[in-house]
């Protein structure tokens, strides 16, 4: 989107179904002898707001860090507007990813750095950007996040949980990047708390022509800011033929899905897993 | 996509009990484990100090970076270097005192006692100082940042986490240990002289010709010398830790305690080639040189 802060009324308008942004082509990824990701296929469209689900250690993370060339995949390849990612040189691959927005998880600040020169780390990463200008954009990606001015002078440990989540997205946006990528932006937060943080992710959306990719177990997230969601399954669970990807339909579909893995995880049903960790407990 | 229900897999876990390998086994097994490790390490640190220098030699890190680093490394460093050395100079002519006080040679304590010193004991105690402050908070720091996904929040942000935390912590150890040393130095000599001459009496004048007797240029200079590759050897092996670092609080605290231990341990054989390399090119260029008894 670099720098043009297009509005946009409706959002799912927005989509580009012609070529896909983001798309990883039997991507496999494996730590020592752990299969976390085995052959996952997906395309993800500009202006979508994609939300990955599923339950912990089945991937989700392992997959967005993959996406954005944070991790190296196994085999397979990840493509960003049609460009292999692991054919790219190192140069090539530092422009690649500041197109992306990564909100991490706990926030990933620097914990040495105030709230500003966290905010302000990106843009000084570039060079030929003046003090006066990182100001300024600091100081308007702050207040888009609702965050006051005095804030700036205060170090991450002095911050709650969402104002640091909050920071983190300011920080992401700083350079106007094309997909951003939320980590888990609402766990650990309050009912009050996560919905501002989806509420936010709502508003990037409308203010900027973004793409989104939302990794979650929070099905008021998922339902609330996506358009697209995915269900991935941890590997370790299934048998070698089956997808590890459960769904891939529209929020609204998920209640109705036909697997009833997909149905049990909507609902928050433990379901047969009650008898699998039991057994595991037993062996 | 959605699949249709597919019935969850049976438990894979087969119920046959495996068979217990051999003692003799395991101990290969065991050793074999350890070796491979131990390779693997060695070369994924020699990438990571390959990456470094390269770093090192083609954009140098902002300015503010590195000087943040040089007051940790260097200023915060100074008063502890500063009063170990004194401290060890003083336990020095005691030590030597009571050896060549029996044979009647006490008179040339500020040879023994400075030539020590700056041969020996102000680079390796600056270098252990420097292991223990430096090192281990490099190593915690940089472990903290690992486990809380900072680092990869750097790399996610197009900037490389060697360039941006790695060289300037690399360069403020290479270029302020020489200068810590001379500091260990200087306060050893000085710990040396005030207990020896103050303290035990010994003749004033007698002790400073021994000293500039024996202890010369290259005595410095080779002090000063070994305490660069010493410097290097903490920088690189604290941050590799804390880059390398495994979760948790447990995690943070073992990669701040090995660094600390592998530092040591390189410090001192590192100190024993060059010693023995130095020594010989010493021998080469003075072959009349004399000894101090």
């Amino acid at each position: 989107m670099n720098a043009s802060a297009e509005t946009i009324e409706d959002p799912v308008d927005a989509v580009d179904t012609e070529s896909p942004l983001l798309e990883a082509r039997e991507l496999t990824v494996r730590f020592d002898k752990q299969l976390i990701l085995s052959n996952i296929n997906l395309s993800i469209h500009r202006g979508q707001t994609v939300a990955v689900i599923g339950e912990s250690g089945c991937g989700k993370s392992v997959l967005m860090k993959t996406l954005i060339g944070l991790i190296q995949p196994t085999s397979g390849q990840v493509f960003l507007d049609g460009k292999d990612l692991s054919q790219m040189k190192q140069p090539e691959l530092v422009i690649a990813r500041r197109r992306f927005g990564f909100v991490f998880q706990n926030a990933a600040l620097f914990d040495s750095m105030t709230v500003f020169d966290n905010v302000a780390f990106p843009l000084r990463q570039i060079e030929n950007v003046s003090e006066a200008e990182i100001s300024e954009r600091v100081f308007r990606h702050l207040n888009e996040v609702g965050l006051p001015r005095n804030v700036t002078t205060k170090r991450p440990a002095e911050l709650s949980g969402g104002m640091r989540k909050r920071v983190g997205l300011a920080r992401a946006l700083i350079l106007t990047p094309e997909v951003v990528v939320y980590d888990e932006p609402t766990t650990g937060l309050d009912p009050i708390m996560s919905d501002v943080i989806n509420e936010l992710i709502l508003e990037t959306r409308r203010r900027y022509p973004v793409t989104s990719v939302v990794v979650t177990h929070d099905m008021r997230t998922a339902r609330k800011v996506a358009d697209r969601v995915l269900m991935f399954f941890p590997r370790s669970r299934l048998q070698p033929e089956d997808s590890q990807v459960l769904f891939d339909g529209s929020p609204s579909e998920l209640e109705n899905a036909e697997d009833r893995r997909v149905r049990q995880f909507v609902r928050g049903e433990a379901g047969e897993r009650l008898n699998e960790l039991a057994q595991t407990a037993d062996s | 996509m959605s699949d249709s229900a597919a019935p969850l897999p049976s438990n894979p876990h087969s119920t046959r009990p495996a068979r217990q390998p051999s003692p003799l086994v395991r101990w290969v097994n065991d050793w074999g484990e350890a070796v491979i490790e131990g390779v693997v390490t060695v070369g994924d640190m020699a990438i990571f100090t390959w990456n470094m220098l390269r770093w090192m030699f083609t954009r140098l890190p902002s300015r503010g970076t590195v000087l943040i680093n040089f007051y940790q490394v260097g200023a915060l460093s100074l008063p502890v270097v500063a009063l170990t050395g004194t401290f060890i100079g003083m336990v020095l002519a005691v030590q030597s005192y009571a050896q060549f006080h029996t044979i009647g040679l006490e008179n040339r304590l500020g040879a023994v006692i400075n030539g020590t010193l700056v041969r020996e004991l102000g680079p390796v105690l600056a270098a252990t100082m420097l292991a223990g402050r430096v090192g281990s908070a490099m190593a915690a720091v940089l472990g903290t940042m690992r486990v809380t996904e900072q680092i990869e929040a750097l790399t996610a942000m197009g900037a490389d986490p060697i360039h941006y935390l790695v060289v300037p912590r690399f360069l403020a150890c290479i270029l302020l240990i020489p200068a810590l040393t001379i500091m260990a130095d200087f306060m050893g000599i000085v710990g040396g002289y005030f207990y020896s001459v103050i303290i035990l009496g010994i003749d004033h004048a007698a002790y400073l010709n021994h000293s500039r007797e024996f202890v010369t240029g290259f005595d410095l200079f080779s002090g000063i010398f070994k305490s660069i590759f010493f410097g290097a050897t903490i920088a690189i092996v604290s941050c590799y830790r804390g880059f390398h670092c495994e979760p948790g609080a447990e995690g943070v605290g073992k990669a701040a305690t090995t660094a600390f231990v592998r530092s040591f341990v390189l410090i001192l054989a590192i100190d024993l080639l060059l010693t023995i390399v130095l020594n010989s090119v010493y021998y080469t260029l003075y072959p009349d040189a004399t000894s101090i008894l």
